[in-house]
């Protein structure tokens, strides 16, 4: 499997880089993109994991708390943002873990383009197979949870926005530790500090929305912090894996 | 400025610098700390509603002074490293990450231990307390990511690239817990009951931070000649050193 992997990544990226070095970036962050998407719609299962985890979570919250819908509801936006938070950080660990594994990582390295912006296609795959299904799957586990109506559409959207932050900010964690045999828990040491101004605003949208101050505000500084982190994270994860190959 | 930046460049240069600093920065770290921690603790008067359980100040807020500094301090240290690879600047982002720590831990001890006469309870989700915390854990983070590399070159630039990131942070992160913590707790208790701190308590405090940066820039200094010596174990100017000590 590894050595089709890299094979259709070279193939896809090949052509541009010989024929314009330095070249060609729109035609190699598109091929990275392709090439992570087939890939990752080959193991359904993974794709699947942070979902099943995410409901599994929130599943464990009224047993171990209590059933009572309206103590539920007021933990409710709390709850779904802890918990999608922390499905997409146990789906980090292999974002670039499989493409160290088979060297395909270097090949990126390598590449006449900018590291920074293929990491960023990788992270867009991330986020689309990740970020977005949660989003879209966390209005239903609201409902279980009893979450007052009316703050469904935020849910989603504020765990849309901000789930785009998680997965650039995480990705910085996922390139400093790919190079460490056991790097997950470290992972989650180094990336969950900076995971909290996005949870303040993500929880405090769904709050908001609750209460009807509108969540306009928090939505606007999910989107703040998405702008900044979409600015920075990409230099930082192409040094961090420059760091992780080379050491 | 560049015979500057070479000369810092060079080890050996700043082992016999930091020898000529070091016994400055004992004396007076030794000399403010003894005399802020008699005046605020003995002659400062007490505070009007606090009594003498203010006077953990004096601790506690040049701790958590220094917590924030050192951060900052081991992200330059990081990103000069980064930028000119001056090994001096690794080795001293690398022994002043547990000095932070250590630093944040008294910060948030001497606050704990201060919510007891003041709030009546050990703990409180403070905005204050609560990116202390967060502080603490990024030290943390940076320090295991130091020790988790076998490779030392991989451990400082990673560790390097940490710092950088989290000190972007350490801003969002204080104004984000600031918004949180109005938004959902309501304000009955405020840290600080007074509005201006009189000269007399002022004074000390003062002079207790400055005397907690002394000490800081002593151990610094100290602990990063200790590091040279072990990092450039097999240089001839440091063994000619062990041999003439001998």
């Amino acid at each position: 499997m590894s050595k089709a992997d890299s094979s259709v990544q070279r193939d896809a990226a090949h052509p541009a880089a010989v024929g314009e070095p330095g070249g060609g970036l729109a035609v190699a962050v598109w091929a990275t993109l392709k090439r992570d998407l087939t890939l990752m719609l080959r193991r359904r299962g993974e794709v699947l994991n942070p979902l099943v985890f995410f409901a599994l979570v929130i599943t464990l919250f009224p047993i171990g708390i209590s059933p009572d819908p309206e103590l539920l509801a007021t933990i409710a936006p709390g709850l779904l943002w802890v918990a999608a938070l922390l499905a997409a950080l146990l789906s980090l660990d292999s974002l670039f873990r499989g493409d160290y594994d088979d060297g395909s990582l270097e090949q990126l390295l390598l590449a006449p383009q900018p590291l920074a912006m293929l990491g960023l296609a990788k992270v867009a795959v991330h986020w689309l197979l990740t970020g977005l299904p949660l989003a879209l799957m966390a209005p239903v586990l609201g409902i279980m949870l009893a979450l007052p109506a009316g703050s469904y559409l935020i849910l989603a959207i504020s765990l849309a926005l901000g789930s785009a932050s998680l997965s650039l900010i995480g990705a910085i964690g996922a390139a400093l530790t790919v190079g460490l045999s056991r790097g997950g828990v470290l992972l989650s040491l180094l990336v969950l500090p900076l995971y909290i101004p996005v949870l303040i605003f993500g929880a405090g949208a769904v709050q908001a929305a609750i209460l009807g101050d509108g969540a306009a505000a928090h939505l606007a500084i999910l989107g703040a912090l998405l702008a900044l982190a979409l600015m920075l994270a990409p230099w930082a994860i192409a040094a961090s894996l420059r760091i992780s190959i080379n050491g | 400025m560049w015979a500057f930046i070479n000369k810092l460049r060079s080890p050996k240069w700043f082992y016999a610098i930091s020898e000529r600093l070091l016994p400055w920065f004992w004396v007076a770290a030794a000399a403010l700390i003894l005399v802020g921690s008699v005046w605020g603790l003995a002659f400062a008067p007490a505070d009007y509603q606090q009594g003498n359980s203010f006077r953990i100040i004096y601790v506690h807020v040049p701790a958590a002074f220094l917590a924030q500094s050192i951060f900052v301090s081991m992200a330059v240290c990081g990103l000069v490293y980064m930028v000119w690879k001056i090994k001096v600047a690794d080795m001293v982002a690398a022994m002043v990450a547990p000095l932070g720590a250590a630093m944040t831990f008294i910060s948030l001890f001497s606050g704990a231990v201060w919510g007891v006469p003041t709030w009546g309870t050990w703990w409180m989700w403070d905005a204050r307390l609560t990116s202390m915390l967060i502080l603490f854990f990024l030290y943390l983070g940076v320090i295991a990511l130091r020790g988790a590399f076998a490779s030392r070159d991989s451990a400082s630039r990673a560790a390097s690239v940490l710092a950088m990131v989290g000190v972007i942070n350490i801003p969002i992160i204080k104004y984000s817990v600031d918004w949180w913590y109005t938004l959902h707790q309501p304000a009955t208790f405020t840290v600080t009951g007074r509005v201006g701190m009189p000269m007399e308590m002022w004074a000390p405090l003062l002079i207790m931070v400055l005397g907690f940066y002394s000490f800081f820039i002593a151990v610094t200094l100290m602990r990063t000649r200790s590091e040279i010596l072990r990092r450039e174990s097999n240089k001839r100017w440091v063994r000619e050193l062990a041999g003439e000590r001998h």
